[in-house]
Parts: C-alpha cells; sequence; structure tokens
C-alpha cells in the first residue's frame, strides 16, 4: 500500500493522523503537545476529502501514538484515522475511540473548579445523558457540562 | 459488618455506597447513646478552613473532642501565614498531612477536597464543604435524622422546598436517599430555582418517582420529610421575590393536613422560610438535626480512623 498519493510529503516511518476536520490540526498539536519533540512534524490545513470535503494532517516521523493519545483524538476527530507507516508503507490503521476519561487537555468551564487554581491538570470523564448526548464530567468540581461547551471553552 | 471506610478520605457522598452509608448511620447511633471518649486518644486531626465557617467547624471540632482526639488548625484560611506567603493549597496539604492522622478542609473552591486527597500522602481527607459542590456530613448527618425519626430510609415521601437549583444540600441529599429503595421525591421552588437536570437524569435512570410541585399545601398530606431551604434574595429579582416568596414560606397553617410523623429538617441558618411558630409544633425537628451533626461526624472519623468496631 503506497500513501504517496497525499498531498504532503510522504514519511518513512512514523505516524499520519489523517481526516481530521479543517481547521482542527493546530489545535491538535498543541493541545496533545506534538510540538514538544525534536521530530520531524509536517501538517497539511484545508487539503481536498471525500469524506470531510475539507481536512487538516498531521504527519510526525518515528513516532507513534500511545492508545491512550489516539483515544483522546477522539474527542476532537471523532472521525480521525491514525496511519502508521513503516519504509513509506502503511502498516496498521488505528480509529480513535472515546476514552473513559480524557485528562490534561481541556479547561474546567467552572471557573470556581480547584483544577482552574492551581498548578494541577484538568480530568473529565464521559458521560452520555439520556438522549445519548456526551457530556464531560470533571473530576474535581464534579459538575457535568455538553462536550461542545467543555471543547469551546479553550 | 466489616469497616470499609477505613483509612478512606470522604470527599463527596457519591462516593459511599449504601452499605457504607448504613455503616455511618449505626454508628452515630451508637454515639448518640454512649459517648466513646477513649475512640480516638493520641490522634491528632487537623481542621483546615480556609473559609469561614463556624458552625460547620465547631461541630467538627465538638466531634474531636468527644472522641478524646486533639486538634490542630486554622479557622479563617485569609489570615493564615500560607495563603499571606502564597503557598499553593496541594503544598499546604502536602505539609499539614506530615504532622496528623486526618485533615478535615473547607475551602471556597470546588474540587478542593478531591485535589487535597491527591497530595495527603494517604493521610484520609473529610470534606467539609468545597465551594457549591459537596459537604457529604451534612448529607450524612440528614440521612440519620431521617432515619431516626421514621425508622426507615426506604418507601419514604420527601418533600424538598426552597433554592433547589444552587443548594447542594438538597442535591446531595436526593443522591443520597436515591441509593435506598421506594422513596418519591416532591420538588417545590420557584421556576428560576428548579432541580438540576442531572439530579432528575440520575432520579429518572432508577426509575425514582420524582415530581415538580408549586407550593407546599399541595404535597403537605402525603409527605414524612419536609426539608426547607434558604431562597437567597439575590437569585431572584425582587418582583419575583416578593410574588413567589410567600409559596415557599411555612406557616403553621400550611401544617394543616400534615402527616403525624412528619418532620420538618433545615440546614440552617434559617432567615424567614420557616415562620417562628412553626419551632413550637412535633413537626420542628431542624435543631434536633443540627445536634445530630455530632453524631454523624464523630461516627465517620471514628469509622476513617479506627480498624476495627465492636
Ligand atoms: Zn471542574
Amino acid at each position: 500500500m503506497q500513501i504517496n498519493k497525499l498531498q504532503v510529503e510522504a514519511i518513512k516511518s512514523g505516524t499520519v493522523i489523517d481526516h481530521i476536520p479543517a481547521n482542527i490540526g493546530f489545535k491538535l498539536l498543541s493541545l496533545f503537545r506534538f510540538t514538544e519533540t525534536e521530530k520531524r512534524i509536517t501538517i497539511g490545513l484545508n487539503l481536498p476529502s471525500k469524506k470531510l470535503e475539507k481536512k487538516d494532517i498531521i504527519k510526525i516521523e518515528n513516532t507513534f501514538l500511545s492508545d491512550d493519545q489516539i483515544n483522546q483524538l477522539a474527542i476532537y476527530a471523532p472521525h480521525a484515522t491514525v496511519n502508521y507507516i513503516n519504509e513509506y508503507n502503511l502498516v496498521g490503521k488505528v480509529f480513535p475511540t472515546l476514552p473513559k476519561k480524557i485528562n490534561r487537555i481541556l479547561i474546567c468551564p467552572n471557573s470556581n473548579c480547584v483544577s482552574n487554581h492551581n498548578f494541577i491538570t484538568s480530568s473529565f470523564i464521559f458521560k452520555k445523558d439520556k438522549f445519548h448526548n456526551i457530556n464531560l464530567k470533571c473530576q474535581y468540581c464534579e459538575k457535568e457540562f455538553s462536550k461542545n461547551i467543555v471543547l469551546s471553552y479553550q | 459488618m466489616r469497616n470499609s471506610l477505613y483509612k478512606k478520605s470522604i470527599i463527596s457522598i457519591n462516593d459511599l455506597k449504601r452499605n457504607e452509608l448504613e455503616l455511618v448511620l449505626n454508628k452515630s447511633a451508637v454515639l448518640k447513646k454512649k459517648s466513646q471518649p477513649n475512640l480516638l486518644t493520641n490522634k491528632i486531626i487537623a481542621s483546615c478552613f480556609f473559609e469561614a465557617s463556624t458552625r460547620t467547624r465547631l461541630s467538627f471540632e465538638t466531634a474531636i473532642y468527644r472522641l478524646g482526639a486533639s486538634i490542630v488548625g486554622f479557622s479563617d484560611g485569609n489570615n493564615i501565614s500560607l495563603k499571606k506567603k502564597g503557598e499553593t493549597l496541594s503544598d499546604t496539604i502536602a505539609v499539614i498531612s506530615s504532622y496528623v492522622d486526618a485533615i478535615i478542609i473547607r475551602h471556597p473552591q470546588e474540587g478542593s477536597a478531591r485535589l487535597a486527597v491527591e497530595f495527603s500522602n494517604n493521610v484520609p481527607v473529610f470534606n467539609a464543604g468545597d465551594g457549591a459542590n459537596q459537604h457529604p456530613t451534612q448529607t450524612l448527618l440528614d440521612l440519620f435524622t431521617i432515619q431516626e425519626t421514621q425508622n426507615r430510609l426506604t418507601n419514604l415521601n420527601i418533600a424538598m422546598v426552597g433554592d433547589l437549583k444552587y443548594g447542594r444540600t438538597v442535591h446531595s441529599l436526593t443522591q443520597a436517599l436515591a441509593k435506598f429503595k421506594n422513596n418519591k421525591f416532591f420538588f417545590i421552588s420557584p421556576d428560576t430555582l428548579i432541580m438540576p437536570n442531572y439530579i432528575n437524569d440520575m432520579l429518572d435512570k432508577k426509575n425514582i418517582y420524582w415530581k415538580r410541585y408549586k407550593n407546599i399545601e399541595e404535597v403537605i398530606s402525603e409527605i414524612d420529610i419536609l426539608y426547607m431551604t434558604r431562597i437567597q434574595k439575590e437569585r431572584l429579582d425582587s418582583t419575583e421575590y416578593t410574588n413567589e416568596k410567600s409559596k415557599f414560606v411555612l406557616h403553621t397553617t400550611t401544617l394543616k393536613n400534615a402527616r403525624n410523623n412528619l418532620k420538618i429538617l433545615h440546614p440552617l441558618p434559617r432567615i424567614d422560610e420557616i415562620d417562628r411558630d412553626v419551632d413550637y409544633t412535633p413537626y420542628a425537628w431542624y435543631f434536633k438535626q443540627a445536634a445530630n451533626g455530632i453524631y454523624a461526624r464523630q461516627a465517620i472519623l471514628s469509622l476513617v480512623l479506627i480498624k476495627q468496631h465492636l
């Protein structure tokens, strides 16, 4: 399987996160601290996509994400695919699934939550309400917020 | 009964299982009958009140003295050097935990007690109120009082009145009573201060009866417990306050059709939501409820700090 058809430079070995909704790619880079590395990173923004019309793409050389990291992507990019590349060949493909818990990357919308006032990281668990909407419950202040409220609170 | 509370931090009423709640209630009853001042001799407990709350503090401290333990601590976070020097909550807790056998914490920020546990090096933490979030010992004393007056925690009709939106005591009490079978909930509040969705959803999920009512008279002949709370003036606009207030104020006339076993509870302080005349009826139980706080707190402290109980 060749992935040279992708419109950004192919990588020899590493991870390609594909099908990221347009405009989210940049956010993922900083939220997941992908840039805090010496590894070579390529990012493509607003690329054409059959699935999404427009998409972003991130390639990180010689790096493989942990299952936890992959699943945490699901909250921002539910349709993302994570491709593992070796010698320019696709050797694995993973689809993120929502994790039970999400640490560090979100901010609690409750301004009086202790997680916003101390040098600690946030921690949320996922919950579904009776309409099957996804909610996030802060592990500190125990408040539950709809996913969109938490995501727009960055 | 095995003491599963030993060495556990008491942060949220949601963390306690039904059998653990029962364990605390049984112990509260034992301690109410017979004071056991030697239970916690040699234990030192830190009472860390980062915000003033005189009644809760005195209740905890009385419970500690009645168990024979000693206290260190502070009663107002604004006047302690820790705050003036800008130390973080986590550092403060890490240091204090090396001095004592347990830490009681009251703090204005939600989640602070949970944070304290992460830095207390396995020294148990008791949440004495974290902002608008949890105050588990209040709920324990509420449960103890309900059980004491009704001889059960099942098959009860409970009305909750007043500020159901911001009143954390009614949220926690509903969550706790939902762990016991066949309780029904009657919620009475202004439209702007109704029970939050997450509580109603939880009740729905467990198939527990709950309904909103407009005033106390509608339900008075059906209920066993009338749990009153205070509506803060600033929560309603002034015309709404004047118009609505009367529906949520309890007078002796409101009690005309009450059941004999009805007991009126209130977390206190009361302002004017319970008429003073009600105090002289056999239904008024709020001062006895407050007194029960000592026994409930003695119970939870001793269960967490001593493994074996006779
Ligand atoms: Zn929070």
